[in-house]
């Protein structure tokens, strides 16, 4: 059973990590990142080509980490794949135990770094949700039969809190849930109080959230973030307090710790998702920080 | 309407390296309106020609270039040059185009891009509005269409990337589900949007298609 979702249905808080596979076929640098998360977080998101780049696939790295004893989230985006790839991912992954999926939209191709490659989407993540269920209930997309037993996932998805109308993200987050996803990871999120307001609709919703945590490393990475990556509002406040530290990388992990140890103390969602982009090692500084 | 755009000059030269005479067709439909195949269009690739040394022996200019019946009638005109010609020349969509070639034993060259199914905003400005996909959803959407106005084509809401309700992948466009959440809000039909969708299946897109008017039977 996966120990993520343990951790979720027994109300214990739950931790995840994000690691992204090389570009390349050399994975030492993620399982060394990943056996430092092993005993620090419940399990470990592979990302999908994330931000449309090319790397090795998130199904081979979860492979790998599966097989070093650490719990792996699969990340799945339908931006490469059609139906049938990814319901073939998706056995291939029950296979070797994976249980966890997160399923995402995906960012589109041309604004990654193969921009020539076809956009596929013909799943939005609702899609491959349904997709999953589709293989637990002994069924293809084509509605043909398994053979053997079917396959059990705990299914999971992705919201952007820091969104206008954020009744339309609600929306399609209880399509989500309709559809499967169990818990939910947020963007990066540094604003207590809007994520209450946002909580306050969501936890309507029949699932898990986990407060996504992307540490700042910063003031130019927070005025950076603000002006280019959706769904992110790094409050002014926060900004400052970077820019006035010495040891910015230092403040950043204090920072997204308080966040933590806020939310966990206060109630208010299941667990922290964090992404550290390519700063992996800070996370058990970050959670030890939180007392976690 | 089908939306084209004249292919770059030296992409149409390269085409006709060698030679000495052509034909133009034109169409007097969709590539008018986008200026890529009507009367004017004609002429300016004449002259273009011209002064390349490649002589225009004959044009013709039809309603429409991917109406075969038509076609065939409208080529009759250039029966005499025709055969002395070395290509053909079509200043229409890749359809017309190729409803020529289907007519004719001559090399026949587009001078168009085919870009895309779109609608004429204003005068000289085109956007695309359907993508085709045969089972249209507009009823569900307030009759915008989410295959084509969202990059995505997702059919079950917005991704989360929007910001000041421009959409992710390109900041000129408006996200076309915050686009469709205000239509429906507006029309008392948030409902809609709160059905789950499923994917949109593809098993009667498998191309080249036919429909037979015909053949088809009615339930009387
Ligand atoms: S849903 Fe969009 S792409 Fe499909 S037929 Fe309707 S308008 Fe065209
Ligand atoms: S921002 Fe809106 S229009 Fe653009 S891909 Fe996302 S949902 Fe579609």
């Amino acid at each position: 059973m996966s120990k993520l979702k343990q951790a979720l249905d027994s109300g214990t808080f739950a931790l995840t990590a994000e690691i992204a596979p090389p570009k390349g076929f050399d994975f030492t640098r993620q399982l060394y990142l990943a056996n430092l998360l092993k005993d620090k977080v419940h399990a470990v998101n592979v990302t999908d080509f994330q931000s449309a780049s090319l790397k090795a696939s998130s199904l081979g790295l979860c492979i790998m980490l599966k097989q070093a004893g650490i719990e792996p989230v699969f990340q799945i985006t339908g931006r490469d794949r059609s139906r049938m790839a990814i319901q073939g991912d998706m056995l291939s992954a029950a296979a070797f135990g994976i249980k966890n999926i997160l399923a995402l939209t995906g960012d589109h191709t041309t604004v990654g770094d193969c921009k020539d490659s076809k956009p596929v989407f013909d799943l939005d993540s609702v899609g491959i949700l349904k997709a999953a269920r589709m293989l637990e209930s002994g069924q293809d997309c084509g509605g043909n039969a398994l053979n053997g037993e079917s396959p059990e996932f705990y299914l999971g998805a992705c919201v952007t809190p820091e969104y206008d109308p954020v009744e339309l993200q609600i929306i399609k987050m209880k399509k989500k849930a309709m559809a499967g996803a169990a818990f939910f990871q947020t963007q990066g999120l540094y604003d207590i109080e809007s994520f209450k307001r946002f909580m306050d609709y969501a936890s309507k919703i029949e699932c898990k959230v986990l407060a996504g945590i992307i540490p700042l490393k910063s003031a130019g990475m927070a005025k950076f973030m603000n002006r280019s990556v959706p769904g992110i509002r790094v409050p002014d406040s926060l900004i400052e307090r970077l820019k006035n530290s010495s040891e910015p990388v230092k403040e950043g992990i204090l920072i997204a710790a308080e966040f933590i140890s806020k939310i966990k103390e206060q109630g208010i969602c299941d667990g922290a998702h964090i992404m550290a982009i390519g700063a992996e090692e800070n996370v058990p500084l970050i959670l030890e920080a939180a007392g976690l | 309407m089908i939306i084209s755009q004249k292919k770059p000059d030296e992409e149409i030269l390269s085409y006709l390296e060698g030679a000495k005479k052509v034909v133009l067709v034109g169409c007097g439909e969709c590539a008018t309106v986008c200026k890529t195949g009507g009367e004017e269009e004609l002429e300016n690739m004449k002259a273009f020609l011209a002064s390349h040394g490649i002589e225009v022996v004959g044009s013709i200019y039809p309603q429409s270039a991917c109406n075969k019946l038509l076609m065939k009638k409208e080529l009759k005109a250039l029966k005499d040059v025709l055969p002395e010609c070395d290509a053909v020349v079509s200043l229409s969509c890749g359809d017309g185009t190729q409803t020529i070639a289907s007519l004719i034993d001559k090399c026949v060259y587009p001078a168009n891009n085919t870009m895309f199914l779109g609608e004429v905003e204003r005068q000289g400005i085109f956007t695309e509005a359907c993508r085709l996909c045969s089972d249209c959803v507009l009823a569900y959407t307030g009759g915008i269409c989410p295959i084509t106005k969202c990059a995505k084509s997702l059919i079950n809401g917005p991704c989360g990337g929007s910001v000041d309700g421009k959409c992710e992948v390109n900041h000129d466009n408006p996200c076309a589900w915050i686009e469709i959440y205000n239509k429906l809000n507006k029309l008392g039909q948030l409902d809609k949007l709160e059905k789950m969708y499923e994917p949109k299946g593809y098993k009667d897109t498998a191309y080249p298609r036919v429909i037979n008017l015909r053949e088809e039977k009615h339930d009387e």
